[in-house]
This record gives C-alpha cells, sequence and structure tokens, in this order.
C-alpha cells in the first residue's frame, strides 16, 4: 500500500521534470560525426572522382540497392559510367563504406531525404556525387597505389617501387 | 420561473457541459498522461494541440460504422447509448450549487446508486451481443467486478448518510459546513474511490477491457460513433465519480466565498479527475483473482466496520 503511495508521489512529480521529447522540425537530434546517414560519393583532395568502380560497395551491400558501371578514361583511370544508390532499399548498414578501398562512398549524419514519390528516393551520380572529401581528408587513392602512363607501368617512374604482388605471399 | 422549466434548462445546460466537458478530457487525458511519462502528448493541432478533440471527432463519425453479421443487433444497438443515458442521468442529483440541482431528489443517493448498477448492464449487454470470446470474457468481468465493487460502495457511503441523516445530496453538502467528510469518514473516501475507480473501469481496474489480454474486451467489436459512446460514456462516469467523491466528502460547492459555488465545485472535481489520471499513470492493473479476493476479503469487512464505528459514534453522542 505504502508503496502504491510512492508511485503516485513520484508520477506525479514527473510532471515537472524535464521532457524527453526532442520537438523535431524546430529542434533538431544531435547527430554524432560517424552517424549513418544519406550515402555520398566523395571527390579527391585534387577534385578527381574517387570512385574508381570496382564494385566492392555493390558487392557487400546487403539488400543490393547499389548499381554502378564502370568505365576508364583517355589515361585508364577507371571511373563509374553511372552510380546509383535506391535509397527506399538502403539500410544505411555503412558496409559499402567499411568495403570501399578508396573511401569514395561515404554515410554522412542527414537522414532528412523524406519524399512523397518513390521514384525519388533513386539518387543517381550527379546526386551523389558531392565535390568535397567528405569525412577522410587529405587521401588520394591513386597518389598512393600508382598510376600506369603511356610507356610507364606502375612503379616504373623515378622514385616509385614496384607494386605489391597480392598473390604471393613473400614481402 | 417555473420550477419544470428550470429544470429542464438546467438538464440541457448538464447535457451541453458534460457532453463537451467528455471531449475535452480526451485531450486533458492525452496531455497529462504524457506528461507524467515524460513526454509532451498531442501539441501540434492548435494552440496547445487543443484541435486534437476536433480531429478525433471528425475521425470517429467518418469511420466505417460496422456491425459484425455474428452480433445480437438490436442489443449490439442499445449497449453503447446505456452507459451515456446511465451516466447522464446520474447526474440530474448531483447539487452544482445550492438550489442548482436537476432533480433536488430525496432519495439522491440510492438514485446514484442505481443509475451507476445500471452502467454496468451496457458493459454486460455489450461483451454478450458482440458475440465473440473476449468480449464475452470482458462482460464477464465486468459483471463480477461489479458486483463485487458495488455492495462495499453502497456500504461506504452509509457512514455518510448517517452523519448527514439524509438521502438528498443538497442536505449532505450543507452537513458538510464545519467539516468535510473526509475527515471523519477517511475510510469511506478511500473505499469510495476505490469502488468509484472499479465502477468507472479506468485503468487500474480495466479488467474489462484489458487491452494486453482481452484486446479491447467488452468493445471489440465496436467501430465508429457506437465505440465513441463507450468512449465518452467512460469519461461521463469519470467525472461522475469525481463529482461524487467531491459532494459526498469534500463538501461539494462549499468554499470560501471569493469564488462562487459552482467554481468551488468544478475546481474540486477537476483536480479529482486529475488524480484519476494520474492513478492510471502510476498503478499497474491487479490480476483479476486479486481483483476479486480485495474487494470481499479486505474492503467489504472494512466497509462494515467502518459503518458500524460510524454508527456507535453517532448513538453515543446523541443517544
Amino acid at each position: 500500500m505504502l508503496s502504491h503511495i510512492r508511485t503516485l508521489c513520484l508520477v506525479f512529480l514527473h510532471l515537472f521534470r524535464k521532457k524527453a521529447t526532442i520537438q523535431y522540425p524546430e529542434e533538431k537530434a544531435y547527430l554524432a560525426p560517424r552517424y549513418r546517414g544519406r550515402i555520398i560519393l566523395s571527390r579527391d583532395p585534387d577534385g578527381g572522382e574517387r570512385c574508381v568502380a570496382c564494385q566492392l560497395c555493390a558487392v557487400a551491400c546487403p539488400v543490393d540497392c547499389i548499381a554502378l558501371d564502370g568505365t576508364e578514361d583517355e589515361h585508364g583511370r577507371r571511373y563509374p559510367s553511372f552510380f546509383r544508390i535506391n535509397f527506399s532499399r538502403c539500410i544505411y548498414c555503412g558496409f559499402c563504406e567499411e568495403a570501399c578501398p578508396t573511401y569514395a562512398i561515404q554515410l554522412i549524419p542527414d537522414f532528412e531525404m523524406a519524399e512523397y514519390n518513390r521514384k525519388n528516393l533513386v539518387y543517381e551520380k550527379e546526386d551523389l556525387l558531392i565535390d568535397g572529401e567528405g569525412k577522410y581528408h587529405g587521401y588520394n587513392f591513386y597518389r598512393v597505389a600508382g598510376l600506369a602512363i603511356k610507356n610507364k607501368d606502375k612503379g616504373e617512374a623515378e622514385n616509385e617501387s614496384p607494386p605489391v604482388d597480392p598473390k604471393s605471399l613473400l614481402p | 420561473m417555473d420550477p419544470t422549466l428550470q429544470s429542464v434548462l438546467l438538464g440541457l445546460a448538464v447535457l451541453f457541459v458534460l457532453l463537451h466537458l467528455a471531449g475535452f478530457l480526451i485531450w486533458v487525458e492525452r496531455r497529462l498522461l504524457a506528461l507524467m511519462q515524460d513526454r509532451l502528448g498531442p501539441n501540434r493541432a492548435g494552440p496547445f494541440g487543443l484541435f486534437i478533440i476536433v480531429a478525433d471527432i471528425i475521425k470517429i463519425f467518418t469511420k466505417e460504422d460496422w456491425t459484425p453479421p455474428f452480433a445480437d443487433r438490436p442489443v449490439f444497438v442499445l449497449a453503447p447509448a446505456i452507459i451515456m443515458i446511465t451516466a447522464l442521468l446520474g447526474f440530474t442529483v448531483v447539487p452544482f450549487a445550492p438550489g442548482l440541482v436537476v432533480m433536488d431528489s430525496n432519495i439522491g443517493v440510492l438514485f446514484f446508486l442505481a443509475m451507476s448498477s445500471m452502467g454496468i448492464y451496457s458493459v454486460i449487454l455489450g461483451g454478450w451481443a458482440s458475440n465473440s470470446k473476449y468480449s464475452l470474457l470482458g462482460g464477464l468481468r465486468m459483471s463480477a467486478q461489479m458486483f463485487s465493487y458495488e455492495v462495499f460502495m453502497g456500504l461506504a457511503l452509509m457512514g455518510i448518510v448517517i452523519l448527514a441523516g439524509s438521502l438528498n445530496l443538497s442536505d449532505i453538502v450543507e452537513a458538510q459546513r464545519g467539516m468535510w467528510f473526509v475527515v471523519p469518514q477517511f475510510v469511506g473516501f478511500v473505499l469510495f474511490l476505490i469502488a468509484g475507480l472499479a465502477e468507472s473501469h479506468r485503468l487500474p481496474f480495466d479488467l474489462p477491457e484489458a487491452e494486453s489480454e482481452l484486446v479491447a474486451g467488452f468493445h471489440g467489436e465496436y467501430s465508429s460513433m457506437k465505440f465513441g459512446m463507450f468512449f465518452v460514456g467512460e469519461y461521463m462516469g469519470l467525472t461522475l465519480i469525481s463529482a461524487l467523491i467531491v459532494t459526498f466528502f469534500f463538501g461539494g460547492w462549499l468554499g470560501p466565498a471569493f469564488l462562487p459555488p459552482v467554481v468551488w465545485f468544478s475546481l474540486k472535481t477537476a483536480a479529482f479527475i486529475g488524480f484519476f489520471i494520474l492513478l492510471r499513470a502510476a498503478i499497474p492493473r491487479p490480476r483479476y483473482d486479486q481483483l476479486l479476493a480485495w474487494g470481499w476479503k479486505y474492503l467489504l469487512p472494512l466497509s462494515l466496520l467502518n459503518l458500524v464505528v460510524t454508527a456507535v459514534v453517532v448513538l453515543v453522542r446523541h443517544g
């Protein structure tokens, strides 16, 4: 009986407590820097696309919401000819970001992408590609991996060491 | 003015106020419950979310009014009306201010008890006519719960009747000029509060409709405004019980003179409605056997004891 009265008092005091509700459109919840929200494609510090169309993100995606196809420019540098993410399927797991070898695909703290028309949730490459570097600054995949140019393969230019053979266990 | 005409006008005014109050209470309850649970509740539509009432009413009127093919149609339609009628009739004996009472009856207490007993028919018939298992179980529970709690509800009031020496509610209020009956009749007050809570089948005692076990209990098959009638009837029952607790135990319209009697009455009633909402937010639903055991094993003997002690004290004093 006493515990019931105590319950009543405590619940009554909760009337005057600070409320847990965040009144969304006016107030916004804090999103951590590594919050997994909308997916973007970033550029390297020199302004080129980071994506090399390796398909690893599409393979890693558990709901198969990423579709892309690769092509090469005149220097033999690969880039996606189209890159499409269906956000009505995406579950924001971040596996694509983990799979990406070039930091191209990234999830950013933004979830406000509601649409009235379901088709509008299919984002094309021009919707995904941003001008900046996203979360990882100063990284350029080709500066690290090297790039074959005319008459010179990877590692044959000055101050370059030959690339690691990924099929061998030897150092 | 002609007393009959005055009664009719007052009755219409009470009807008007009560129906609006029932709608208003939907909002009050949702907001208060939310605040007690550290939420905000409906606060978007209109000032303080008040337009949620309008939205609710529009919604409930435009829903499909469906009668199940297996239901007992006449009874099914009749049941929700009964709860409204009995709750409204219960208000006819409540004095809102000196002379401001629809039916100044000499058997006011008995009339109220009769009306609240009649209200059970609504739930039982609704549960029976729905012809589905959950509804029937809800109706069954209601009948047992009411039967158990009705008994000492009346007995709890008898202490008041002995002290006031009248069954007329206006006289009972007048008898509290010196001291509110909650002081000499505290046990009676607690008993009446519990019984009234069971009578209005609200949350700690909402076993007839227990959402987590009986889906919606007796009104599980009801839709649209038929369900709305049950809903409004429940709020009216809540208001009625609050008004009667105030009348019987908290001096009705009596209060310091700087506010008119009707305002005092309304304020006290509102406080008790708030208290009932607090009970809903705080207390969990008892098990069914616990409920009945409490009623018969503790509360009924306690009310009998209260009655006997009160009678003896009054006899010794005036003997």
